[in-house]
C-alpha cells in the first residue's frame, strides 16, 4: 500500500506553501507557457539568460496542484545561476527520476533536493503535475512558447 | 415493498465492483456521474450474447442472426417504453450522448441552420452540447447564445426567455448538470420554446436512471443519453427524437443497414431509425442497455428517488459542516451530486489524498470549462451519488476531507 505522505512530504508542502520565484518578472529573454488540459494546471516560466549563457533569473507564474507547484517552485530555485547547459542536464536527470529510470541513493546526479519527486511514479496520474513547469522550462530554452502535457 | 435502506445491502450484492478492494480498503465509488457501475444481469446479458449469439443484426436468416435481432430490437422496444416515446422507432441507438448531440446537430443542424440563425444553450453545458454546436456555427456561420445561471447553480429565467430571440432556431441545453448536479426546469422552456416553434434538444446524461424521464410529457423534440451512466456498458446511448424530425433529418453516414436499395445511381435510404444506423452496431452495448433498463425497472423509481432525496440532503448537510469547503452548486432541486473546493488545497490533491482512503471522487473540469471560468475556478472535487451509495459513504468521505485538510494545516 502507498501511503500519501511520501507524496505530499514536508518540502514539497512547504514549496506549495511559500513558492519560490513565484509571479511574473518584468524583463525576461525567454519565457512560455504550459497547461496540462486535463486538470487546467497552467504556468508561465520566465528566464533571463545572459550572454554567457548563465540563468540569471527564473520565475514563474499560474496555478496548479500542490505537486505542480512544489515542482515548479524547486525547479526555479535549482536553476537558478545555472547555465543553460546545466539546465538541459538537470531536466533530462529529472525526467529520469520521475520515470523510475534512475535510483536517486546509487546513480550520481545533481539533482539535490529535487528527488523528493522520486516516489511519484507511484502516482501516474500525478506524474504530469510535477513535470509540466520543467517541460514549459525546456519550452521557453527551446523558444516554443505554447507547451501542453497532451500530444 | 421493502425500503430502500432495509434493501440497500442487497442491491451493493448486485454490483462486483464493489466486492474490490482499492489499496486494502472497502471501494467507496463516488464517482457516478462519469459512470456508474455494473450490475452482474447486464454483465450477463452481454456475456450471454458474446457466448450464446454473437451473430450480427439484422442480416442473416440464419437462427442465431435472427436470436440477436430479436434481442437487439427487444431492448430497443424497452428503451422506448422506458422514456415513453410514442413508437420505438424513435429510438436512434449511437455512441453515447455525446454521439446523439452531433447526430442532430450534423443532420438538423447541418439541413435547418442557416447563416445568422442562433442556438441557445446555458452556462452550465458539458463541452459536448457546446462543441458540437460550436463546429456547426463555424461550418454555417450561425451563432451561439448562452444563457446566464446564477451563483448558485439555477437558470436565470428571465433572462433565458429574453435570449429567445426570432433568429433562435435550437434550444439545447442540459437536463441535469453533471457538475452542480442541477436540474432544470426543462418542461418550462420546453413549452417557452414551442410557443415560438423552436425545437429543444435536451442532454439527459445525468437524468436518465436517477428519476422517470417521459419524453412525451417533456414534449422534448431530441434526447440524448448515454447508457454506462445508467449501470449499462460503455459506447452506447440513445437519440430520442420526434418521428417528424427523424423523417426530415438526413443521414450523415452511409454505409450498411441505413439503406433499403444501393445501386452506382441511386440510393434509398431505410425508415428511421434505421437510416441513422449506418455499420453492424454495439449489439452486446444494445443488449446491455436493454438489460440495465430491466434492472432500474426492478427496483422501480419510487425507491430509487426516495433514497437520491435522503442521501442528497444528508450529503449537503454533512458537506457544509467542513469548515473551508465550499459546495459549488446549491440548487434547490438537485440530484446527489456535489462539487466542491477546499481553501487553500487544490482539487487534484484532495482527490489524491481521498483516494488513499478508498474514496474515488473525480476531479478537474468535469468536461465543462466554461461553467469552471463562470465560477473562477480552475477545477472542482465532485462526489456523485447512486443508489448503491449509503449515508456511511458520506461518512467516510467527510472522514477523508479531514485527512485533506490535516496533510495541508
Ligand atoms: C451532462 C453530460 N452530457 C454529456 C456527457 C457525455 O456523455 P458521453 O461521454 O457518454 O457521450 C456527459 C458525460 O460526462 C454528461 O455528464
Amino acid at each position: 500500500m502507498t501511503d500519501n505522505r511520501e507524496l505530499y512530504q514536508q518540502v514539497i508542502l512547504e514549496h506549495n506553501r511559500k513558492p519560490r520565484n513565484f509571479g511574473k518578472i518584468e524583463t525576461y529573454t525567454h519565457r512560455a507557457h504550459g497547461d496540462n488540459p486535463l486538470c487546467g494546471d497552467a504556468y508561465d516560466v520566465y528566464l533571463s539568460i545572459n550572454t554567457d549563457g548563465l540563468i540569471e533569473e527564473i520565475n514563474f507564474d499560474g496555478h496548479g496542484c500542490a505537486i505542480s507547484k512544489a515542482s515548479a517552485s524547486m525547479m526555479t530555485a535549482s536553476l537558478k545561476g545555472k547555465t543553460v547547459e546545466e539546465a538541459e542536464g538537470l531536466f533530462e536527470e529529472f525526467h529520469q527520476l520521475i520515470m523510475k529510470k534512475m535510483d536517486p541513493n546509487k546513480d550520481t546526479h545533481k539533482l539535490g533536493k529535487l528527488t523528493v519527486f522520486s516516489g511519484i511514479w507511484q502516482y501516474p496520474a500525478r506524474v504530469k503535475c510535477a513535470t509540466l513547469s520543467w517541460h514549459t522550462m525546456k519550452g521557453a530554452l527551446n523558444h516554443t512558447s505554447e507547451i501542453t502535457t497532451e500530444v | 415493498m421493502l425500503t430502500m435502506e432495509t434493501n440497500i445491502s442487497k442491491i451493493r450484492q448486485d454490483f462486483p465492483a464493489l466486492k474490490r478492494l482499492v489499496r486494502g480498503r472497502d471501494l467507496v465509488y463516488l464517482d457516478n456521474a462519469a459512470t456508474t457501475l455494473k450490475p452482474q444481469s447486464v454483465i450477463d446479458a452481454i456475456t450471454h450474447y458474446y457466448t450464446d449469439l454473437s451473430s450480427n443484426v439484422h442480416r442473416g436468416v440464419h437462427f442465431l442472426s435472427e436470436e440477436s435481432t430479436a434481442r437487439f430490437e427487444e431492448a430497443r422496444e424497452k428503451v422506448s417504453q422506458f422514456i415513453s416515446a410514442r413508437q420505438s422507432a424513435e429510438i436512434v441507438f449511437t455512441r453515447g450522448t455525446t454521439d446523439a448531440i452531433n447526430l442532430v446537430s450534423q443532420s438538423y443542424g447541418k439541413t435547418f441552420i442557416k447563416s445568422g440563425d442562433e442556438i441557445l444553450i446555458t452556462e452550465m453545458e458539458h463541452h459536448s452540447n457546446i462543441v458540437s454546436w460550436q463546429i456547426l456555427c463555424k461550418e454555417k456561420g450561425c451563432v451561439l447564445k448562452v444563457a446566464p445561471i446564477t451563483d448558485e447553480g439555477e437558470l436565470v429565467m428571465d433572462e433565458f426567455e429574453k435570449l429567445i430571440g426570432p433568429k433562435t432556431k435550437m434550444i439545447a441545453l442540459v437536463y441535469v448538470s453533471n457538475v452542480l448536479g442541477t436540474i432544470n426546469p426543462v418542461k418550462d422552456i420546453i413549452r417557452l420554446a414551442h410557443e415560438r416553434n423552436i425545437p429543444v434538444l435536451i442532454d439527459g446524461a445525468q437524468a436518465v436512471g436517477q428519476f422517470p424521464v417521459d419524453v412525451v410529457d417533456l414534449d422534448c423534440d431530441f434526447f440524448a443519453f448515454s447508457a454506462h451512466k445508467m449501470f449499462g456498458p460503455t459506447g452506447v446511448g440513445v437519440l430520442y427524437a420526434k418521428a417528424e424530425y427523424l423523417n426530415l433529418m438526413p443521414p450523415i453516414q452511409g454505409g450498411g443497414d441505413m439503406i433499403l436499395s444501393v445501386s452506382f445511381d441511386k440510393t434509398t435510404y431505410n425508415t428511421i431509425p434505421y437510416k441513422f444506423e449506418a455499420g453492424t452496431p454495439n449489439i452486446a452495448g444494445v443488449i446491455g442497455l436493454g438489460a440495465a433498463v430491466e434492472y432500474i425497472n426492478q427496483l422501480g423509481f419510487e425507491s430509487i428517488v426516495q433514497h437520491e432525496k435522503d442521501i442528497s440532503a444528508y450529503l449537503t448537510q454533512s458537506l457544509g459542516e467542513v469548515e473551508g469547503l465550499k459546495i459549488i452548486g446549491r440548487a434547490k432541486n438537485k440530484v446527489p451530486i456535489a462539487s466542491f473546493v477546499l481553501d487553500h488545497v487544490h482539487p487534484h490533491d484532495i482527490g489524491t489524498i481521498i483516494d488513499e482512503e478508498g474514496v474515488a471522487v473525480r476531479t478537474g473540469h468535469h468536461c465543462a470549462q466554461p461553467l469552471m471560468s463562470r465560477y473562477g475556478l480552475p477545477a472542482t472535487a465532485r462526489a456523485s451519488f447512486s443508489l448503491y451509495n449509503t449515508k456511511e459513504e458520506v461518512d467516510i468521505l467527510i472522514k477523508a476531507i479531514e485527512k485533506v485538510k490535516a496533510v495541508f494545516k
